[in-house]
């Protein structure tokens, strides 16, 4: 007799008496909006629970930064939240002009101001019309893009480039804003407030997006200050934590703006915090703008504080005078070395609080460099926020906490 | 109360007498040591009490100083009293033969992503932590790249046949 013919598929061990389905939710699936792994146990469609498996796109930012002197990090600092690269490269000068005890001019704060203002309205109006996207609605999010792209150009107006910035270096700019920079942010002040009526008039009251948001997703905000949450994400649970009130920095003390906060921590909340700051920014942007606008004659045209060490001479000195010469060499090379010192700077971040520890012992590069990545830090929430919810609302809850997987990874 | 550096020092000194120790103050912001066995006994203490309440863990990392006998590791809290606003910085230190040292995270959920992130560069482990694995690398990695002894690969080497970037090979 022949012997019996084991041809069905095996199944592991205890796969058949299994309640629950697992699912691979990424790394790249396109309702992840990065690179990011979620494996989700569900029954039927609801989450029992999650395990995120990061660092995908780690760079090794932190073990980079200590060979190269301080203005080569700033093109690192791009690709943390590359939303707002802005933010991130003016919080690395921020960082290194506190280390070393540079004062920067009013009207360079207030430029950079506006620059991080735009940074912020960029980065939320990218999360805000994603969460619309992973709603189901998809116009405003392709309505809302041509304002971003606005914000493109003014930055490639300032710096040059669009996406990774490199914008601003220590002590200031690299060159002073032209007047079609201004005349881009004026348009951009003009035009915009009428795109964000329209957007919230097609998302905020309406009924199915609110049904999919509100009471998703939500946190207290004793367990969001536990998980270290900060910036929109804890504003939304009713904590009015901001490092540009609580901390400020680049002259943010001169402007007049409110914070808004949510009260229950859930998906609508967040959205509706992010709306809101978008029009606070715009009402900073607005200040700032009449602020430099105010400066005349020698004082409309300091873009930079006198900081020779740091800041690169013109073309036209390096070939004349022998002075910037030498200081050109010695940054380019990297050979100035930097005081000894350990600092923490954060500056508010469009996730929330951004961080920069910076150790020196005297070399030309850091000692050591970490970054408080906001993302990083709140995502391991996650679990938390989504057990016993629906997939669906899985989704929403990823795109509304605002991860950006440069950031989670560093 | 408004919370001064003074009058946290004076505090953590009534508790913890000479334990601990390097009280400084870089760019206004508190910093101080304690032995490692005692980091969260400070850190509990820091929370509890009615007039300090660093109730927030802003940030976790490790330093590495190779150069330091018997205290080659180094984990850096830097803590937040959001109330008063007032932040401070905790360091701890331990030996790279034996880097154990407690977890925080029963104090702070915060900690559990932070502490792995600090195993996986320096392999400083948590004693008690609930799931202390590898987070941004590889779990088959069998050092701790951010580690002092691991230099950068020097930019200008030619030995290496990296062809698509230019070095070695047959264009060099």
């Amino acid at each position: 007799m022949l012997e019996k013919v084991h041809n069905h598929i095996s199944l592991p061990e205890g796969s058949i008496e299994k309640q629950t389905t697992t699912i691979n939710l990424g790394p790249t699936h396109p309702a992840t909006h990065g690179v990011m792994q979620n494996i989700l146990e569900l029954d039927g469609e609801r989450v029992v629970s999650s395990e995120q498996t990061i660092g995908y796109i780690h760079r090794a930012f932190e073990k980079l930064a200590e060979r190269r002197p301080l203005y080569q990090i700033t093109p690192i600092t791009d690709r943390l939240n590359y939303c707002s690269s802005p933010l991130n490269n003016m919080g690395w000068h921020l960082t290194c002009e506190k280390l070393l005890k540079i004062e920067t001019p009013k009207r360079v704060d207030y430029l950079r101001i506006i620059i991080m203002e735009l940074a912020r309205i960029a980065d939320h109006l990218i999360c805000n019309s994603i969460v619309a996207v992973d709603a189901g609605a998809f116009t405003g999010f392709v309505y809302v893009m041509q304002y971003r792209e606005l914000i493109y150009e003014i930055y490639e107006e300032v710096c040059g480039s669009r996406l990774t910035t490199n914008i601003g270096r220590i002590g200031g700019f690299e060159r002073n804003f032209s007047n079609t920079a201004f005349e881009k942010i004026e348009k951009f002040l003009r035009e915009y407030p009428k795109v964000l009526k329209e957007f919230e008039t097609l998302m905020t009251r309406n009924r199915i997006f609110m049904d999919r948001l509100q009471g998703t997703g939500g946190i207290s905000a004793e367990r969001a200050l536990n998980y270290g949450f900060t910036g929109p994400n804890l504003r939304a649970a009713g904590v009015d934590y901001d490092v540009r009130v609580q901390n400020p920095y680049s002259s943010y003390q001169d402007f007049d703006f409110k914070i808004p906060i949510g009260n229950t921590g859930d998906n609508y909340d967040r959205f509706q915090v992010r709306e809101e700051e978008m029009w606070q920014s715009l009402s900073i942007i607005n200040q700032a703008y009449q602020k430099v606008q105010a400066f005349k004659g020698a004082d409309a045209e300091i873009f930079h504080a006198d900081v020779p060490e740091y800041y690169l001479p013109t073309k036209e000195d390096v070939y004349t005078k022998m002075e910037a010469l030498i200081w050109h060499f010695k940054i380019i090379m990297g050979e100035t070395d930097i005081p000894k010192g350990e600092v923490y700077h954060s500056i508010e971040a469009a996730n929330g609080e951004l961080g920069y520890y910076l150790i020196s012992d005297g070399g030309r590069t850091p000692f050591r460099l970490h970054f408080r990545r906001p993302c990083f830090i709140y995502y391991q929430a996650y679990s938390e926020l989504t057990k016993g919810a629906m997939l669906s609302d899985a989704i929403i809850t990823m795109s509304s906490l605002n991860l950006i997987a440069g950031e989670l990874d560093a | 109360m408004i919370l001064t550096n003074e009058i946290i020092q004076q505090k953590l000194i009534e508790k913890f007498g000479n334990q601990v120790s390097g009280f400084d103050e870089p760019y206004g912001l508190l910093s101080f040591e304690a032995p490692k066995e005692l980091n969260l006994k400070v850190l509990q203490f820091l929370y509890d009490d009615a007039d300090l309440q660093f109730q927030f863990l802003t940030d976790l990392t490790g330093v590495h100083y190779p150069h330091q006998i018997e205290r080659e590791l180094a984990v850096v809290y830097h803590l937040h009293n959001l109330k008063q606003n007032i932040r401070l910085r905790f360091k701890i230190y331990t030996a790279i033969e034996a880097p154990e040292v407690f977890t925080a995270t029963q104090l702070f959920s915060t900690a559990n992503w932070m502490e792995r992130e600090t195993f996986d560069f320096f392999g400083i482990k948590f004693i008690g932590h609930p799931n202390l694995k590898r987070i941004l690398n590889v779990d088959e990695m069998d050092y701790f790249p951010l580690r002092k002894e691991y230099p950068l690969e020097d930019q200008t080497r030619i030995d290496k046949d990296d062809e698509m970037f230019g070095r070695g090979g047959t264009n060099s």
